[in-house]
Formats: structure tokens, C-alpha cells, sequence
């Protein structure tokens, strides 16, 4: 696997919550430093893949490797391959209780198991990484949306995770907001970060995506590169659900 | 001879009834909460048979007057099993404590129930085990909200500590009724008690709010909007 430079392998994943099917059979394979953007009405089950692939959310079946290693079944091996797995989430989830420093110190401290002085050089480095570092010791309280969503991020980096998730990044932000996160992702994505996107940010996935793929019921109704989907007639279904937004939109 | 004078009189052995009263209180009230958080941690992050145990002790404790339940270990639990001859201090306290206990852990409990689900996600996904994620996200946050309703143990435990004076424990009240059957002063003697009560009372709740302030995080609980 790793000859063709795969980081992660997800491989017919299935879950239902009671008799509703979210998932039925989702596969695919991701290159280091691509960026896969997932689309799709709500409710298709985007943003429960991406917790299936952290085993946030256990899969029925299906399994999920990292590098050569399965993630599915790995016991407390699990926090080890969460490490390596970073996520962000809609509502930044930052811990309440700490500063913004402090937000990106703790797993560090914690889990890693750095001294004070690493962790905090780390942390003020990977602030830095998202224009935050004169925030650090402001509480998430204190922060925008926008500012909230740049540490949920740097606290991701820190871990040096090989993929970042992130679950739908912008949906609670303004536009202007969206656009100073986005940046952000897009610049990680520049410098060869893997990330998998669950979003509704179709400027982004144009831009940004080497592949995006469009769920719809569970399963992955349509894929390609941003070009052959917008340009190429066969992809009707993703063309309708852009459609829709670009209506909205006037345009 | 007045009551002021004769309260001069006796002031050391108030002294000792209050030291007894606070000792009480401060020793309950810690029993209280090395029992109480872990039990509210059982009932919500614990199996069903743990989560069935501890609710049948909150039941017990919550469910009898503390004088019974203060005689039931005086006069039936502790000489049961063989240790008839500990002190009343220390049964009280002990009593107490369980006791607190019980009211401690639902006021922990509904702390922890109120972070949101997501606090935890995140921990986890950054590679936390529970039990990190507990002790460095959760428990720190539960703190906080629980304080401000856990500054009620402290008045609830001074008053209802008074209720020793059934097994003799020379706190303030048995302290007070024996010097009034000494002066035959009732009221002023028990007004000076209701005194003490209140001042005692007074600076513990101080105490308390002063910690409420330095622990208060914006975006968190009193005094932040």
C-alpha cells in the first residue's frame, strides 16, 4: 500500500443508527497530501464517515486502515491512531475551561507526554501557523467563530497528524469568517497536508479539491476531480445539488 | 452576674465546641466529596450494575432522617462490626459524610451532565483515553458549574451537624446545653450559640464565594455576563 503512497484506506463501511441506514458501503483510498472534499445533501451520512474513520462512531462493518496498520478493531491501540488522525469539528468543540494556548498545550502534555517548555513552543508554533498567537491566552469565550475554528485547527496540528478531518469547518460561521478559515485550510493544504472535508463550500472544493466525492443516501453517488464533475455532462445528480446553491445565489 | 461575663467564663470550652462543630463539617464535607464525585462519575460514565449500586446508596442516604441514621451506626453499624469503642467524633463525621455524600454526588452529577457531549468527543479524537479526558476536561469544568449549588453543603452540613449532640459529641450545641443547665441562662446562652451559628455560617459562605471568584472563567458560570 504504502508504494503507491496510500495514507488511509477506508473499505466498505456500513452503519445504521436503529433502522436507518447512514452508511451503505463506502470505500475509497486516500494519497498522502490530497485533499478529498466530500458533498451532499444533509442526513447522507458525511459527517458520520468521518467519526467512523476515527472510530469516533463504531462501524457495523467495513474497515479502516492507517499506513499498513487497521484502525477497526484496534482495542486502546485506538488513542495511539487518533493521534495520527486529526479532527475538526463544526462547533470548534474547543475545552471551554482553557485558554487558547492551553486548548493546544493539553494533549501535548497529556497524551504525548511533552514537558512544559515543548509543549508550549509547540502550541505558540502551531498558533503562529494560524495567525492566532497574540490570542493565546484568551478563552474560547472570548474568541469569534472564526478565531475558535484557527484553534481547533492549530490544536489538531499539533498532534503532527498524517490526515486531518474536518466535519463541516464553516457551516456555523458568516461568510466572512468562513473565508479566514478557509484560507487557513487552504493553505495546509498547499504544504501537503491529507484532509478529508465534509462541506457545502463549493468554492472551496473547486479550488481546493483533488477529489470530490458526492454522497447522497449513504452512499457515494458520483466522484471525480473538481473539473470533470463541473464540466463533464454525466455527473447530473452533483450538477442538480450545485445547482441548487448557485440559485440561491443569483447565479 | 451577667450573661457576657458568664459566657467569658466558659469561653474555652465554647472554643472547643466550636473547634468540635467546624472539625465536623470540614472533615464531612471532605468525605463528601472524595466519595461524591467519584459516585457521580459512576452514574454517568459507569456499567448498569455500578450505576444501580450507587443510586440504591443515594436512595438510603437521602432516604432517612440523620438522627436515624446517626443512631443506626452508633448504636447497630459500628459495634456490629467491631468497633464499638471509636469515638462519637469520629462516627459523626463519618455519618455525615455518607450522608453529604449522597446529596454531594447529584449536585456533581448534574455538572457533568451539562458539559456538552462534544467536550469529550474532542478529547478523544485528540487520542485522550476516557479516563484523561475525564480528569483533564471533564472534571475541571464540572467543577465549576457544580460550586455555586455545592455551597449550599456548607450551611446544610454546620446546621445539621448540631444533631450530634444525640450521641454526646461535645460540639457547640451539646457545649451550649450544658452550660445552660450550669447557668440556667437559657435564652441568652442560646441566643449566643444562634450567634455563633450565624457568624460561622457567614464566613464560610464568604470562603466560598472568594473561591467562586478565583476559579471563574469567562464564558463560564457566575459573574461572567
Amino acid at each position: 500500500m504504502n508504494s503507491n503512497n496510500i495514507v488511509l484506506r477506508v473499505e466498505d463501511i456500513h452503519k445504521s443508527f436503529g433502522d436507518k441506514e447512514v452508511l451503505r458501503g463506502i470505500s475509497f483510498d486516500v494519497v498522502k497530501g490530497e485533499t478529498k472534499v466530500f458533498i451532499g445533501p444533509s442526513g447522507t451520512g458525511k459527517s458520520t464517515l468521518l467519526r467512523c474513520i476515527n472510530q469516533l462512531t463504531i462501524p457495523d462493518r467495513g474497515r479502516v486502515w492507517l499506513d499498513d496498520e487497521e484502525i477497526t478493531n484496534s482495542g486502546t491501540r485506538i488513542n495511539y491512531f487518533r493521534q495520527k488522525i486529526g479532527m475538526v469539528f463544526q462547533n470548534y468543540y474547543l475545552f471551554d475551561h482553557l485558554t487558547a494556548l492551553k486548548n493546544v498545550e493539553l494533549a501535548l502534555l497529556k497524551v504525548r507526554g511533552m514537558n512544559k517548555e515543548e509543549a508550549r513552543e509547540k502550541a505558540l508554533t502551531e498558533l503562529r501557523q494560524v495567525g492566532l498567537e497574540d490570542w493565546a491566552d484568551h478563552y474560547p469565550a472570548e474568541l469569534s467563530g472564526g478565531q475558535a475554528q484557527r484553534v481547533s485547527i492549530a490544536r489538531a496540528l499539533a498532534m503532527d497528524p498524517e490526515v486531518i478531518l474536518f466535519d463541516e469547518p464553516t457551516s456555523a460561521l458568516d461568510p466572512e469568517l468562513t473565508r479566514e478559515v478557509l484560507e487557513v485550510m487552504k493553505r495546509l493544504a498547499q504544504q501537503g497536508m491529507t484532509m478529508l472535508v465534509v462541506t457545502h463550500e463549493m468554492g472551496f472544493a473547486c479550488s481546493v479539491a483533488t477529489e470530490i466525492l458526492f454522497m447522497e443516501n449513504g452512499v457515494v453517488a458520483e466522484r471525480g476531480t473538481p473539473d470533470l464533475l463541473t464540466h463533464d455532462p454525466q455527473f447530473t445528480r452533483m450538477k442538480n445539488f450545485i445547482g441548487q446553491f448557485n440559485s440561491y445565489r443569483g447565479g | 452576674m451577667d450573661a457576657l461575663s458568664i459566657l467569658i467564663d466558659w469561653s474555652s470550652y465554647i472554643a472547643t465546641g466550636i473547634a468540635t462543630t467546624l472539625g465536623l463539617v470540614l472533615i464531612a464535607l471532605g468525605l463528601g466529596v472524595l466519595l461524591g464525585l467519584p459516585m457521580a462519575l459512576g452514574q454517568v460514565y459507569s456499567s448498569r450494575p455500578v450505576r444501580w449500586a450507587i443510586g440504591i446508596y443515594v436512595w438510603f442516604f437521602r432516604g432517612l432522617p440523620i438522627l436515624v441514621l446517626l443512631f443506626l451506626f452508633w448504636f447497630g453499624i459500628f459495634p456490629g462490626i467491631g468497633l464499638g469503642n471509636v469515638p462519637a467524633f469520629v462516627v459523626g463525621a463519618i455519618v455525615l459524610g455518607l450522608r453529604g455524600a449522597a446529596y454531594q454526588s447529584q449536585i456533581f452529577r448534574g455538572a457533568i451532565q451539562s458539559i456538552s457531549e462534544g467536550q469529550m468527543i474532542a478529547a478523544r479524537s485528540l487520542g485522550m483515553s476516557r479516563f484523561t479526558a475525564i480528569k483533564s476536561v471533564i472534571l475541571p469544568q464540572a467543577v465549576r458549574i457544580a460550586l455555586p449549588g455545592w455551597s449550599n453543603e456548607y450551611p446544610n452540613m454546620l446546621t445539621d451537624s448540631a444533631v450530634c449532640y444525640a450521641i454526646g459529641i461535645t460540639e457547640l450545641l451539646t457545649v451550649t446545653s450544658r452550660i445552660v443547665t450550669q447557668t440556667y441562662l437559657t435564652m441568652p446562652i442560646f441566643l449566643a450559640a444562634a450567634g455563633i451559628f450565624i457568624l460561622l455560617n457567614y464566613g464560610g459562605l464568604k470562603i466560598l464565594h472568594a473561591l467562586e471568584r478565583k476559579i471563574e472563567i469567562p464564558g463560564f458560570g457566575s459573574g461572567a455576563v
